[in-house]
């Protein structure tokens, strides 16, 4: 995507370019339709050149067994037994691509996090300073700091393949088609008739997953249990961006904005009174004998 | 599988037994996830452990390992007392009317006619009553207490619910739900399908297990119909075309057989195969075999198999036992072999008790291993610590690794579970020194057959003589060999109806086997095959996937036989020659001919009043519930235990020792003593795949090995409380052959069944790791598993045995 597709950036003030149109994409999971095969997590490593570690088992079939920064995508598997009644809830966690992303506000880094037209929230490495108010930031606990380079990663929605009209990687892979991807409307209204079916097959309370606490995202669910998404590997029931990052972005900023100002303009009138600083050469000499 | 991947999608009910497809066969699974978003179809899966395939299913029912007949016999007892069976399909296409013979009977467990000593049946009273036209004796009402029908329905009437419970710990209310949704199937408008993988073949009576899932959907009316069949998901990528090609001890290529040691008499060899019908204007398809068989004869030895000569019948082996891998390696074990060719696999990970396949495999004096991997079995010899604790220095087999070329590197054919050949091609070079198998395998031959031509030997002619017109002689290619089995003209094949009509002119690739002789006018090498690669060229690339009804894509690749999708699809139309259900039109009799969008399984001119039965290969023209003298132990299948069980006794047969397993298998001597008893074994254990690899192959891959990197056993929450094992600590798996070591995956998935009131716990042992590849070193799954196999394909009893568990 272009620059001129960017309509968010990270500690960033200058309006947006607006020359452009484009319409909300989403990805839409439906968890019903998942078996949990990993053909996602496969597909995205090999389209985004990621080796995760060998690593090892932990006593369930989660592997690798959280998100990395080699990991944009894990499947996490949950027993849940009610009545008697035994589900294997499997639900594809990454990037939610929030209309309204708690990492972007909470980056102090210019460029660092961006937001495309189409609702991508992106990563740009080589603006990343590394100091994890990302992941402080996001309400689903999902970037993750490289011990290698120390910059923040996490899923791209293959933003790169997304440029050029093809579907994100794991959309792609996925067997079972439960993985869907396009405008966000068409998605929406696919959801919609998931949740009819699901509806008839007796889960009274399937639904679409795309919480308002965020102003929606771009990666959505179909989940048979709408009304406890927490049994999804504690999927919140209804995030928000925590309000340190609304104080640091609402209140803060401008406060701390204006403070290294009112430094400045003290410099400034410090200088014009008292002039420069100057040294003594004793000074000078002791320095140099150290 | 009777019908194709596809197909699946126009099924109402899918049966998932003795298969996980959502972890084993991941892409097709995408049609059953189809026809429940579109087909409102129910899934139902029964298996021993709450599997990715039940994550999504509608229904769940857990059942013991190796109890599968008991199953689907009570579900059969249900299905007839209920009258929930398709009447109609059941009375014309089936032997329910056939009468059987008055000395067959079951008695204490056992058919008529066991001989205990040789643990096998004289089959003499297995069959119909026929009359003095030859022709087999019926009862249309059905009434008559020795027809087929009313044999079967008393046969299970003691398949009762509460039977099936205590031996498969099935509670009745799951059981019957799961018969309730089945019996839907029955009506002529809905229709279920059944798919199974190995979890139906890895038991001493797997064959059994399926032939009773096949009864199920013939009672329903299921088999021929779109959405129907039995679909047996084969285990590897190309397993189908083994099979196909008869790369099995007694077969020959498309299920043709090699003559017994006894069958010295070529005219008596092909009368035995060639059946005649048993009833009155059958097709009987199998009436050809001469026809296929002679032009094998000319694909393998051209000019040198004759009229005179009995087309070089005795250039074949002759077959005097199975030589099964159960027994290659018993042999082996016993010193009786000194050399081993293994090309693409891997024994030592793949076969039943690990420590007796060392040993067997350090008495050779060589081995040769053809793999792109360097596998576990060709380092059988080191010692790799607690993985193979061997004394590399007591053993003395030389083993030679030739490096080969994978699938991705190599052009040519690949048939799925579907039937469907599909032509590929190369992705890139192989690595190395690496080279394609049949390169490998020419030159091999090549040196051989120059060995006989220099020294002579006993009996060089079938090696002498065998075609070998291949541009480079060491290094076949897959267009010429895929030629080769589509079969060509070796002079003018006429039209048998008009002997002026030239049907393939000599030196043409033939249209289908139809075109086959027995007089040596053409050359076949795999008469099933015959259609692949015609004069048109090679039908297996085409790639053209518009979709004629149904799902059939008749113009993409080429399926067997004859390029037909849906086997016996004549079963999808009613004796009237129209379809059971409207909106299912596979295959109808229109303006005098057979018609539709699959290839018809019927001759074509077949007027319906004609009464040529759908089940063309059998000579009775129907399918058989009874299955007369095909099976080893029986023509209905009974529940035996399986050769490792936590019971003592078959509940259905109490006070009969001999009914307790399945009285036909064949145990060799010394593999019996190493069973354990479930005293000092408690836990059923099972074996199975993960979604996340394949064989033993793929941990040699890295991202297969991140996504599941370490060796599992997973085991019930409730005896892990009570071995106090939680997640993720390390626990030994020991039986009567071995142990290992390995992590706990401690999970609800494996239910704690109550066998005969008794709580019995499973544990369930994922294959895959060894101590080759990228992943973390492993135990071999198979240092566990016992040696019996199947008693009619002797595969292993994997499936079903006995362990004990403790923290490690």
């Amino acid at each position: 995507m272009l620059s001129s597709d960017i309509t968010r950036r990270s500690a960033t003030t200058t309006a947006p370019a607006s020359a452009r149109t484009t319409v909300p994409l989403a990805k839409l999971i439906d968890v019903s339709k998942c078996i949990g095969c990993k053909a996602c997590q496969s597909a995205c490593m090999e389209w985004n050149d990621l080796r995760d570690e060998v690593g090892e088992n932990v006593g369930v079939y989660d592997n690798p067994t959280d998100l990395t920064e080699n990991s944009w995508t894990v499947m996490r598997f949950n027993e849940v037994e009610e009545a008697g009644n035994l589900e294997w809830l499997i639900r594809k966690d990454g990037c939610m691509h929030c209309e309204d992303p708690g990492c972007l506000k909470a980056c102090p880094a210019p460029g660092a996090i961006v937001q495309y037209a189409n609702g991508i929230v992106d990563f740009n490495q080589e603006n990343c300073i590394g100091c994890g108010y990302c992941v402080a930031g996001c309400p689903f606990d999902v970037p993750r700091i490289s011990k290698k380079d120390n910059k923040a990663y996490k899923c791209s929605l293959c933003s790169d393949r997304v440029a050029v009209g093809q579907e994100p990687a794991c959309v792609k892979a996925c067997p079972t088609g439960s993985i869907m991807f396009g405008s966000k409307e068409a998605m929406i209204h696919q959801a919609a008739e998931r949740v009819v079916d699901l509806k008839e097959r007796g889960y009274a309370n399937a639904g679409l997953y795309n919480p308002p606490g965020v102003g929606g995202t771009h990666v959505m669910y179909v989940l048979h249990h709408a009304d406890r998404p927490g049994l999804y590997h504690k999927l919140p029931t209804n995030p928000s961006i925590s309000p340190l990052v609304g104080l640091w972005k609402g209140v803060t900023k401008p406060l701390m904005s204006m403070g290294i100002g009112l430094a400045v303009l003290g410099g400034f009138f410090h200088y014009v009174t008292r002039g420069p600083k100057e040294i003594h050469p004793a000074d000078q000499r002791d320095q140099s004998e150290d | 599988m009777t019908n194709h991947w596809v197909d699946i999608k126009n099924a109402d009910t899918i049966l998932v037994m003795g298969g996980n497809p959502a972890e084993a066969h991941p892409c097709g699974f995408k049609w059953v996830i189809e026809a429940k978003a579109h087909n409102k179809a129910k899934l139902i899966v029964v298996d021993p452990r709450f599997t990715r395939s039940a994550a999504v299913a509608d229904l769940y029912a857990p059942l013991r390992a190796g109890t599968d007949i008991a199953f689907l016999g009570g579900l059969i007892n249900y299905l007839i007392s209920n009258n929930l069976y398709q009447a109609e399909y059941v009375k014309n296409y089936t032997d329910a009317s056939f009468l059987v013979n008055p000395d067959f009977a079951l008695k204490d467990g056992l058919f008529t006619g066991y001989d205990q000593d040789k643990r096998k049946y004289d089959k003499t009273s297995w069959g119909y009553v026929k009359g003095a036209d030859g022709f087999v004796k019926t009862d249309p009402t059905l009434q008559d207490p020795r027809c087929v029908f009313q044999m079967m329905k008393t046969h299970y009437s003691r398949y009762t619910p509460e039977l099936v419970e205590r031996i498969c710990g099935t509670t009745q209310a799951a059981f019957l739900s799961v018969c309730k949704q089945v019996g839907t199937a029955a009506s002529t408008d809905r229709v279920m399908t059944i798919l199974y993988a190995l979890g139906w073949t890895h038991h001493s009576q797997g064959s059994q297990m399926i032939r009773a899932g096949a009864m199920v959907q013939l009672l329903l009316g299921n088999i021929g119909l779109p959405g129907g069949g039995m679909n047996a998901l084969r285990g590897h990528s190309n397993i189908q075309g083994l099979t196909d090609l008869g790369l099995l001890s007694t077969l020959l290529p498309g299920y043709m057989s090699l003559p017994g040691d006894k069958e010295t008499d070529y005219r008596a060899y092909i009368d035995k195969r060639a059946l005649k019908p048993l009833r009155a204007g059958q097709m009987s398809y199998w009436q050809n075999y001469e026809k296929f068989h002679v032009s094998l004869m000319k694909a393998w030895y051209g000019d040198a198999a004759t009229k005179e000569n009995n087309w070089a019948f005795d250039y074949l082996p002759r077959v005097d036992v199975d030589h099964d891998i159960i027994r290659v390696f018993d042999d082996m074990f016993h010193g009786k072999l000194n050399g081993y060719i293994v090309q693409g696999f891997n024994p030592l990970a793949s076969f039943p008790n690990k420590a007796k396949i060392n040993a067997a495999l350090a008495q050779l004096k060589y081995m040769v291993v053809i793999d792109p991997l360097a596998t576990e079995t060709s380092e059988f010899w080191k010692n790799y610590g607690e993985f193979n604790p061997v004394d590399s220095s007591k053993i003395q087999t030389a083993v030679y690794r030739l490096p080969c070329s994978l699938f991705a590197e190599e052009d040519g054919s690949l048939v799925s579970s579907s039937r469907v050949l599909q032509w590929h091609w190369k992705g890139s070079e192989p690595p190395g020194d690496a080279l394609g198998d049949p390169e490998i395998i020419a030159t091999l031959f090549q040196k051989i057959r120059a060995l006989y031509k220099k020294d002579g030997g006993a009996f060089p002619d079938p090696i002498q003589n065998l075609t070998w017109n291949h541009r480079n002689p060491f290094s076949p290619t897959a267009e010429e060999l895929a030629k080769e089995y589509n079969g060509r003209a070796l002079s003018d094949v006429f039209d048998p109806t008009d002997p002026t009509k030239v049907l393939a002119k000599a030196g043409e690739q033939l249209a289908g086997f139809a075109q086959l002789r027995d007089d040596g006018s053409t050359a076949c090498g795999v008469w099933i095959f015959s259609g692949c690669w015609t004069q048109a060229g090679n039908q297996m690339a085409r790639r053209d996937n518009t979709d004629t009804g149904l799902g059939n894509t008749p113009n993409w690749a080429w399926a067997w036989p004859a390029n037909r999708r849906i086997l016996y699809n004549r079963a999808s139309a009613a004796p009237d020659g129209k379809a059971w259900d409207g909106k299912r039109k596979l295959i109808e009799w229109k303006g005098g001919k057979w018609s539709g969008p699959d290839v018809p399984d019927m001759r074509p001119d077949a007027a319906p009043e004609q009464n040529v039965s759908p089940f063309i290969m059998n000579p009775e023209g129907v399918a058989r519930f009874f299955a007369i003298d095909k099976m080893a132990e029986g023509p209905f299948p009974e529940h035996y235990e399986p050769f490792e069980s936590p019971l003592d006794k078959n509940l259905f047969w109490p006070n009969s020792a001999q009914a307790f397993n399945n009285p036909a298998a064949r145990i060799f001597k010394g593999d019996r003593e190493q069973l354990g008893s479930h005293k000092e074994f408690p836990y059923v254990a099972t074996t199975y795949r993960l979604t996340e690899h394949f064989a033993t192959w793929t941990k040699h891959q890295r991202i297969n090995a991140v996504l599941q990197p370490e060796q599992f056993v997973e085991i019930g929450e409730k005896l892990a409380a009570a071995k106090g094992i939680a997640h993720g600590d390390r626990i030994k798996v020991r039986s009567k052959r071995g142990e290992l070591i390995a992590k706990a995956v401690v999970t609800k998935r494996l239910r704690t069944l109550l066998i005969d009131g008794k709580e019995t716990h499973t544990i369930g042992i994922p294959n895959h790791w060894g101590f080759k590849g990228l992943t973390k070193n492993g135990y071999i799954m198979n240092v566990l598993t016992p040696v019996v196999g199947d008693a009619n394909t002797q595969t292993p009893e994997f499936k079903a045995f006995l362990v004990d568990v403790e923290k490690a």
